[in-house]
This record gives structure tokens, C-alpha cells and sequence, in this order.
């Protein structure tokens, strides 16, 4: 076994109620790690031969949630959460922060993975070895600070009369849906804690298809043993001293990009991409601050940074909304892109959002887009059942958020995500509406756009990626260069946060952190050249597969949206935009890295080398296709 | 919890009269000179729990291994939380002398300190929230 992991993961049938512990070979755990590599290989390993028929919302799917052997000792406990994904058909590695991880490893698992689907609402209760699936009548319908709530007050109860004399029992560590999730909406989240959401991929929405409200755990076991304690502890103190330092970090956390990505480089946002430059002042992080932030510092377990506040609104008509920071992603998706510029509504609209279980970037996007749609006339106030759309109304976007996540009226169409709802709204209108849908392979992309070439996205970043417009996993040439997805399958895979590289940290730290942890050596070339890159093959395959209800044509749809083609209108960077001749040689250049063919399938060669054999035998049919096409 | 994941402090807060070591049937509890910390005898302790019943804060905690009772022992006057807050620069633990305060103050239950930032937060209302 090797050496910080646990040794075992729990696998739970919904449709029988029944769980068992399941292990994998230390080969496979050494070339996957954990998280979103090991998803993609479970997932690859079990469904490929079926990918294409598989509901990503039926009893067939599988939901993973699955840690890796670095949660719990880098600072910031994270988790990762996978499965056929609604939005993109493919796997979606989204992560999730909180204590969720730690306490899993805490009970002695490495993860957990969920098959079937439940007859009636349940959830479960891991308490070390003991796991129980109860029962979750009470909770179901709840939102989520409600969910929260009686999720906390049962399980402690539960806890303190079965261990009466073990004193009191700190809340456990939760994943769980909202209303969004239960009523299948594909922009919805897994959430954690209360203000945290594994939101890109919309597993919230797989797990209301499996009729699992929630997990909660509580491990009181050690970490898993490691190799070199010693070197663990010094690096923690390296983590946490680059962490500590980065003081704009500590202080605003990424709020201050909701003024800056935009003021300085026009990448946000605004009015559904029409534009992404403004400079209001008034939506300055220090008018967050001081007008909202009740909490400076809050982290997530042992991080140093405390990038995370709450916000909450003490006055005025959104009186009594409450939440995090709001950090740049919600403050952008939720602000300009509604064409709101006042911090008050935008901590509100967040807050909502939490509560609904809606994932803000992807609700944002197709709330955005349903904006344009109304101010280019194409959808009525009646289409939208007497919502008045309007740039800048909180009101009417709230109660659109609403629609959205119980899916009533329009919002049942909205709730399908905005490549899905362009579709839908294209045919029943008789007009291309997709141009004005923000989105790559059925994900809206994130609040960082390409045309202005300022921010770190870069132009085949959303085109290329294998999860699609997630801003988290964006992708540059050359593939194992610094812009590479690679790392950021890494970060997804062990699992650490995101903005761990972001702290002036040695680039191999994260790998030698792997090796005092688990004493098997990598180095980064290693993970570029294997376990990276036969992720990003897997992920690949899988989201060509795609099916059942949409499929990806890397001719169409390996691009940007075509808003991104158009000229910003206003700011520093006024008339620039993505070059389409140098997007697609981009795109070819990446494909024959990759070891893609002209039609951006992975080739028989690249899959073999890299024991991808199953992987190779799928794709034939693709090949084919293709072929004949 | 009002805010799942905001933490709350939940460690012995050295009541000038000490209920729980009155409440130890076994005399397992005592105060150190030194610290006046709770120090507990392993040998003696039976993980009865009846000083977390004493405690006006529920603090005391039965080790989920040994099943004996855990009281913040101070670490012999060094405590080692403060020194890895100051390492990993989190910065807001520290050590102080022990003065004339009422200590017991401290000794609350998280439920309790919940209530009181919810009132600050809401009010009236607080309870709507709780």
C-alpha cells in the first residue's frame, strides 16, 4: 500500500441501499493520485464501453467524491467531485473546498463513490467506519443555509446520544444540494460548508437525480501515515509563509478583481460580454469591505491566506443577505454581467444563489444571456412570464434565479444551461441565438476573457481545455509548458488549491510535497508526460463520446464563443479581439501536441504509449465517423 | 451553526473555581501550579464524563482512542498552538499571563457564542436564523 492513503474507498449502492469498501491497485493510484485524474480513470474504466448511451442524470452515472493524498496536509482542505457531467457530457474534475476531504481521510477513506439511484430522498452519515444511509424526507426541499441547519442539529444529536460521554461534537464536514440540485437544474452546484460550490460540471444535478441530499462525515482517526513527517511540517511552514505574505491576498482575497480584471484588464464580464470594461469605483473591493465585510478572516482548514469574509448586508432593501466574500467569479457573474454595479445587490444575488443551489458563474451566464435575448427583442416580457429583464434589476434576476432553480416557466428551459436553452430558444424562435451564448462545449465560460490578452487567459484557453470554459482548467501551448492544463489536473488530482501556484511557491513544491507524502518519486516532468497527460487523453475521449443528448464536433466546437470574435466597444483595449486564422492554427498546433489527430481525436499511437488501449478501442468508431464525414 | 465552517474556539478556559475537578469522582483532575491548567491523571481517569456535565462550557472531551478525558493541558506553560500560529503566520494566538479576570467568562458553549454573533448580525431576529 502506499504510503498517504488510507487504503480503502467507500462505494455506496443507492438503488440497493448497500455499501462495501473497494481498493485499487497502487498503479494505478501511483499514475492517478487521486481526485480528478483518478475520476477520469474510474469513470473511463467503468463506463467507457456505454459513455455514449449513459443519462449523466440517470441511475447509470456514477458521482465521485474523491479527495487525494495531499488533503489534509497542504494547507487548504479541498475535494474533488466528478462523474458523466450534465453540461459538457464528458468528466469534469470540480473542486470544492472545506473540511469535507480531511474528515473523510479522518474516518480512514480515500473517497466515495456513488452508483445507483435512491428510490426516496436519503443522505449519509459517515462516522469513521460506521456509515449509514438515512432518511432525508425532513431535509429534502430545504434551501441551503436551512439544509445546513438541520443537517448540523441532527447529526449532532445523533452523535452525542451514541457517544454520550465523548463531549461536544464539532459540526460535520458536508456535501449537499439545494432545491436546484433536487430538481435536476444543469447549472447546479455540489455545495460545501455553506458559500463554497464544486459548481463547473453541474453534479449538483447528479446527485438530485440519485436522490442524495447529502453527505455528512465525521472522521476522528489520524491522517494517513506518510513517508517524511519531518519535511511535510517544514513545507506547510514554507506554504504558509508565501501564503501569509501575499497581504492583497489575505486582505481582499479575489474580490479586488471585480474592479480590476475589468478597470485595468478589460476581461470582465459585463452585460453578457457585450462589453468587458467599466471603472466604477463604487464596485471597488474596498467598498465590499467597508460597507459589508462583518468577518476579515476565514480560511479553509489550515491555509494561511484567508481569502474568504462575509459579507453581510445590514440595511436598505437586501437587508439580512448574507455570504462570503463575494469572490471575483460571483462578483463579476452576478454584478456587471447583470449589469449591476452596487455591492449590496451583488451580495445578495450571491447569497440567493447559495441558498438555491445554483452555481453562480454558470446561472450568471445564462441569466446574462437571457438579458440580451429580452434587450434585442427576441424574447418578450411574456416569453420570460412577466419578468421585465432589465439590465441592472436585481428584483427581476433574483426571481429569474428562482424560476431557474425550481424550473417553473421559463426557467424550466433556462435551467437546461445556456448552450442547451440556445438550442431550444434558436428553434422555437427561428433564429441563431447561439452567438450570443458565452459558452464552450456546453460550459459557460468564466469571468476572464481573451480579447483584451491582458488577463492570463489565452485564446485557445476555453477551445482546447477538456473541461470546456472552466477558467480553473484553462489550457495554452506548449502542453507541458506553464499555461499547460497539465497542473492544473495536478492541483484537481492531489488535491490542493488552485491558487497554491499563485503564491511565488517553488514550481516543484507540489511534487516534492507528493513524494515526502507518499515516498514515490515525481517529478514534473513525470506528471506532464504520464499521469497529466493520460488524464487530459481520458477526459478527451470521454467528452467526444459525449452523447446522449449532445455531441461536440471538435470542427465546430473546439473555438471560442463567437462573442469573443467581436471588437470590444469600449475601454483601454477598444476594438480588440480573437483573431479566428489564429485561433485555429492555435488549436491545430495544440492538437498535434496533445497527440491528437486533424480532427482533434487522440490517435491510436499516443493512446498506446501512454496504456491507454481501452481508450483507443472506444474511439474507433469516432475515428470512422469522422472519416466517412 | 449560523455559519457553518466559521469556527468557533471551544478550549478550557481555566474557571477560577474549577467545577469539573470538583465533579471528578475518581480525583483524576487537578489545577497545575504552574499554568493553572487542568492536568489529568490517565492512570486514574475512568472517561466517565461527568466533568463535561461540570463544565459550564462542555469542553472537556473523551479521547476517541484511550477514552480518556482531553482538557487543554497548556502544554507545561509552552503551548504549542500559539507557537505553530506564529510559525504559519496566521498570527492571533497568543500567550499571556494569568490576571485577576473572570475566566469563567470564557467557558461557553458553541452554541451560545453562535446566538450572541447572531444577534449581532440580526437582532431581533436572531432567532429566526439560529
Amino acid at each position: 500500500m502506499i504510503l498517504g492513503y488510507t487504503g480503502k474507498f467507500l462505494e455506496i449502492d443507492l438503488s440497493n441501499s448497500t455499501f462495501k469498501n473497494v481498493t485499487f491497485n497502487d498503479k494505478l493510484l501511483k499514475d492517478y493520485v487521486g481526485g480528478r485524474a483518478l475520476a477520469a480513470k474510474i469513470l473511463c474504466d467503468r463506463l467507457i464501453d456505454k459513455w455514449e448511451q449513459i443519462d449523466p442524470l440517470g441511475p447509470d452515472n456514477i458521482l465521485l467524491f474523491l479527495p487525494g493524498p495531499l488533503t489534509g496536509f497542504f494547507p487548504g482542505g479541498r475535494v474533488c467531485v466528478s462523474g458523466k457531467s450534465p453540461q459538457s457530457n464528458g468528466v469534469v474534475g470540480s473542486t470544492v473546498g472545506g473540511e469535507f476531504g480531511v474528515e473523510l481521510r479522518c474516518a480512514g477513506y480515500d473517497g466515495v463513490i456513488v452508483t445507483g439511484q435512491a428510490e426516496k430522498p436519503v443522505y449519509m452519515l459517515i462516522k469513521d467506519s460506521d456509515v449509514e444511509i438515512r432518511d432525508a424526507g425532513k431535509i429534502w426541499s430545504k434551501d441551503g443555509k436551512e439544509t445546513n441547519r438541520l443537517l448540523n442539529k441532527e447529526c449532532r444529536s445523533l452523535l452525542s446520544k451514541r457517544y454520550p460521554h465523548y463531549g461536544e461534537w464539532k459540526e460535520p464536514a458536508k456535501v449537499y444540494i439545494g432545491p436546484a440540485g433536487e430538481n435536476k437544474v444543469r447549472t447546479a452546484v455540489v455545495s460545501a460548508k455553506w458559500t463554497h460550490a464544486a459548481g463547473y460540471g453541474g453534479y449538483g444535478a447528479v446527485m438530485g437525480s440519485k436522490k442524495l441530499k447529502a453527505i455528512a462525515v465525521k472522521g476522528t482517526g489520524p491522517l494517513p501515515e506518510v513517508a517524511d513527517l519531518k519535511k511535510i511540517k517544514r513545507m506547510i511552514n514554507t506554504v504558509s509563509r508565501h501564503a501569509y505574505d501575499n497581504v492583497l491576498w489575505r486582505r481582499w482575497g479575489t474580490g479586488g478583481g471585480g474592479y480590476s480584471f475589468a478597470a485595468e484588464t478589460s476581461s470582465e464580464p459585463i452585460r453578457n460580454w457585450q462589453e468587458e470594461w467599466h471603472d466604477e469605483k463604487g464596485y471597488g473591493v474596498d467598498q465590499f469591505q467597508n460597507r459589508l465585510w462583518v468577518k476579515q478572516a476565514w480560511s479553509d482548514f489550515g491555509c494561511a491566506t484567508n481569502c474568504m469574509k462575509i459579507a453581510f448586508v445590514k440595511s436598505g432593501r437586501f437587508k439580512g443577505a448574507i455570504t462570503d466574500n463575494p469572490d471575483y467569479e460571483m462578483q463579476a457573474y452576478l454584478g456587471p454581467n447583470l449589469g449591476i454595479f452596487i455591492p449590496e445587490e451583488n451580495v445578495f444575488m450571491s447569497s440567493l444563489i447559495d441558498d438555491l443551489g445554483l452555481c453562480g458563474i454558470q446561472t450568471g451566464n445564462v441569466m446574462g444571456f437571457a438579458a440580451e435575448l429580452f434587450q434585442r427583442g427576441i424574447l418578450s416580457k411574456k416569453d420570460l412570464d412577466g419578468i421585465e429583464l432589465k439590465w441592472g434589476d436585481t428584483k427581476a434576476f433574483a426571481s429569474l434565479a428562482k424560476k431557474i432553480a425550481f424550473r417553473e416557466g421559463i426557467g424550466d428551459l433556462l435551467a437546461e444551461g445556456t448552450y442547451r436553452a440556445a438550442l431550444k430558444i434558436g428553434k422555437i424562435k427561428g433564429k441563431d441565438v447561439l452567438q450570443y451564448a458565452v459558452q464552450s462545449k456546453g460550459i459557460g465560460i468564466g469571468a476572464h476573457g481573451i480579447r483584451s490578452g491582458k488577463d492570463f487567459s489565452t485564446e485557445i484557453g476555453y477551445a482546447c481545455s477538456v473541461q470546456c470554459g472552466d477558467h480553473t482548467s484553462m489550457t495554452d501551448l506548449p502542453i507541458d509548458g506553464y499555461g499547460s492544463e497539465v497542473w492544473e489536473a495536478f492541483n484537481d488530482s492531489a488535491v490542493v488549491c488552485n491558487f497554491s501556484g499563485g503564491f511565488g511557491l517553488p514550481r516543484n513544491l507540489k511534487f516534492d510535497f507528493y513524494t515526502a507524502v507518499t515516498g514515490l518519486k515525481l517529478t514534473r516532468d513525470d506528471w506532464a508526460k504520464g499521469g497529466g497527460l493520460k488524464t487530459l487523453q481520458i477526459q478527451r475521449a470521454l467528452l467526444l463520446l459525449g452523447g446522449p443528448d449532445v455531441k461536440w464536433n471538435p470542427k465546430v466546437h473546439d473555438d471560442n464563443p463567437s462573442r469573443f470574435y467581436e471588437p470590444l466597444p469600449s475601454g483601454p483595449y477598444k476594438g480588440k479581439a480573437a483573431d479566428r486564422t489564429s485561433v485555429r492554427d492555435g488549436v491545430h498546433r495544440y492538437y498535434e501536441e496533445a497527440g491528437w489527430d486533424e480532427n482533434g481525436v487522440p490517435k491510436p499511437e499516443t493512446l498506446n504509449k501512454l496504456e491507454l488501449e481501452d481508450v483507443n478501442k472506444a474511439l474507433k468508431k469516432l475515428r470512422k465517423k469522422s472519416e466517412e464525414a | 451553526m449560523l455559519v457553518p465552517g466559521a469556527d468557533f474556539p471551544h478550549l478550557c478556559a481555566q474557571c477560577g473555581d474549577y467545577p469539573c475537578v470538583g465533579a471528578c469522582p475518581v480525583k483524576a483532575l487537578s489545577v497545575s501550579k504552574k499554568t493553572s491548567a487542568v492536568l489529568v491523571d490517565d492512570e486514574k481517569c475512568t472517561g466517565c464524563g461527568k466533568c463535561i456535565d461540570a463544565c459550564p462550557g462542555r469542553i472537556p472531551h473523551v479521547h476517541p482512542a484511550n477514552k480518556k478525558i482531553v482538557i487543554c493541558d497548556l502544554c507545561n506553560g509552552n503551548p504549542q498552538c500559539v507557537k505553530v500560529c506564529q510559525e504559519g503566520g496566521w498570527n492571533v494566538l497568543e500567550t499571556v499571563t494569568r490576571s485577576e479576570h473572570p475566566y469563567e467568562l470564557y467557558a461557553r458553549r458553541p452554541e451560545e457564542l453562535t446566538r450572541d454573533l447572531a444577534t449581532k448580525l440580526y437582532g431581533k431576529k436572531a432567532e429566526e436564523f439560529i
